[in-house]
């Protein structure tokens, strides 16, 4: 249970990553937190022979924000996003979904990049990211190009990243005023990896009518749905809507079958999930419009 | 595959060594510098034996390889000890209170309760089970660890 050989580099610009990159091929693997990739390595489940570690990239960890959103470099400790107070205040949903990320020592070293690179199914950040309407920052030596959520992620631990390319920024627009949110999952025991997670934001106009409910699963891949969304505009929030909007989401829902739960089991979970996150950002979307 | 030199402060003492690229840091410290406190359990990342306290956080040193923490800054269980006759208040702690049995997985749970009541010094039950989630023990059914942690926050407190 020791890795095989490999080449290790430990640029500290960007470029020098990039260049790296795009010299090295394929065999390469870029290291950030290490958390999932390291154990896969000690496995030989995975055996890079060129491993770029990108830890020493001071430039890639920063937390801002900027004309209202919120930049994260592709770096930045998950413990860090989980402490931030601008994002404990402007994105609690962030945050939230963060404490369910694994455990303490995990998140320490977990990056924000790193964990949607992966884009491992049952993810936190992929999902909330998803339900935030994201946009997901390319960098190779070439040049740039930005992705939003549904555009990034294509399926289990694939993601639209090229070989030669590192993600290096997540961009979370503002959320309107009067916006509640939620994120909840279940798992077998705390900490585990998530049979099934669900976040929604619920924005309320002035009267408390819904002007829009977003709710995200995970899943192979992150997703919404636009049918079940569109169901809740206009309407008043209430138990009866959101059992509606929780049953159209979850039919047909793509959910993987495994040793820990079948696919039946997560849909049906799933659909609990959904109401409840969804009365939650409800109730929270109202006490901020109180404030 | 070249070899690496590596200098890091480990409680408050400076090591070096040369290590192959791969050479996970638990390894490191145990085989290169005979720093045997920290434990092995699971080598991928789950069980917690292998934690120490990197910068003051705590982190899984068997999934990060020895070349990263080239100028690390680590605390490990033999750090914790004042001297060869005193122990630390956390120590004393999990020994009044029988938090451990054979102790393997003790160590990690030592620098993790540290790095908790330094955030918490007063924590809850359910925040001490949050902190603890990520390590493991086989034998004591985790209630006398839990009593250890609370009296270790009092004693933490009584000494400022």
């Amino acid at each position: 249970m020791k890795p095989a050989q490999f080449e290790y580099y430990d640029p500290t610009t960007l470029p020098e990553a990039l260049g790296l990159l795009a010299r090295l091929g394929d065999g390469v693997k870029v290291l950030a937190g290490g958390q999932s990739l390291v154990p896969m390595m000690n496995f030989r489940l995975v055996r890079p022979s060129h491993l770029v570690d990108l830890n020493r990239v001071g430039e890639l960890c920063y937390l801002r924000v900027e004309n209202g959103e919120l930049r994260i470099g592709a770096m930045t400790r998950q413990r860090e996003l989980e402490r931030s107070a601008s994002v404990a205040e402007q994105w609690p949903l962030l945050r939230e979904a963060a404490g369910y990320i694994a455990h303490v020592q995990i998140r320490n070293r977990g990056t924000v990049g790193g964990s949607l690179a992966h884009a491992y199914p049952s993810a936190e950040l992929p999902v909330a990211m998803t339900v935030l309407e994201a946009e997901f920052v390319l960098r190779s030596e070439q040049g740039e190009r930005t992705l939003r959520a549904e555009e990034f992620f294509i399926t289990h631990m694939t993601t639209a990243l090229e070989l030669n390319e590192i993600l290096v920024e997540v961009r979370v627009p503002p959320l309107p005023s009067r916006t509640g949110w939620a994120f909840q999952e279940v798992s077998r025991r705390y900490g585990d990896f998530a049979l099934v997670g669900v976040a929604a934001l619920v924005t309320l106009d002035e009267e408390g009518v819904i002007r829009q409910a977003r709710v995200a699963f995970t899943g192979p891949r992150p997703v919404r749905s636009a049918k079940a969304e569109g169901i809740s505009v206009g309407q008043r929030p209430k138990e009866e809507l959101f059992r509606e909007v929780a049953g159209v989401a979850t039919e047909g829902l793509d959910q993987d079958t495994d040793i820990h739960a079948s696919a039946e089991y997560r849909r049906e979970v799933a659909g609990v999930l959904a109401q409840r996150v969804l009365e939650q950002a409800a109730g929270r979307a109202v006490r901020r419009g109180h404030s | 595959m070249n070899k690496r030199q590596v200098c890091m402060t480990i409680n408050g003492r400076e090591y070096r060594g040369e290590v192959e690229p791969r050479k996970l840091l638990v390894d490191f410290i145990r085989e290169d510098l005979g720093l045997t406190g920290t434990h092995v359990g699971c080598e991928h990342g789950v069980c917690g034996a292998c934690t120490l306290l990197w910068d003051g956080e705590p982190v899984r040193s068997c999934i990060v390889f020895a070349v990263q923490a080239n100028g690390a800054r680590l605390e490990t269980v033999e750090g914790m000890a004042p001297n060869d006759r005193d122990l630390h208040p956390i120590q004393e702690a999990f020994w009044e209170e029988h938090g451990l049995q054979c102790g393997f997985c003790t160590p990690g749970f030592l620098l993790t309760v540290k790095a908790l009541l330094r955030e918490r010094p007063h924590p809850s039950e359910r925040e001490i089970r949050e902190w603890i989630s990520g390590n493991l023990c086989r034998c004591t059914g985790y209630q006398n660890i839990v009593s250890a942690v609370q009296l270790a926050a009092e004693k933490l407190a009584a000494a400022k």
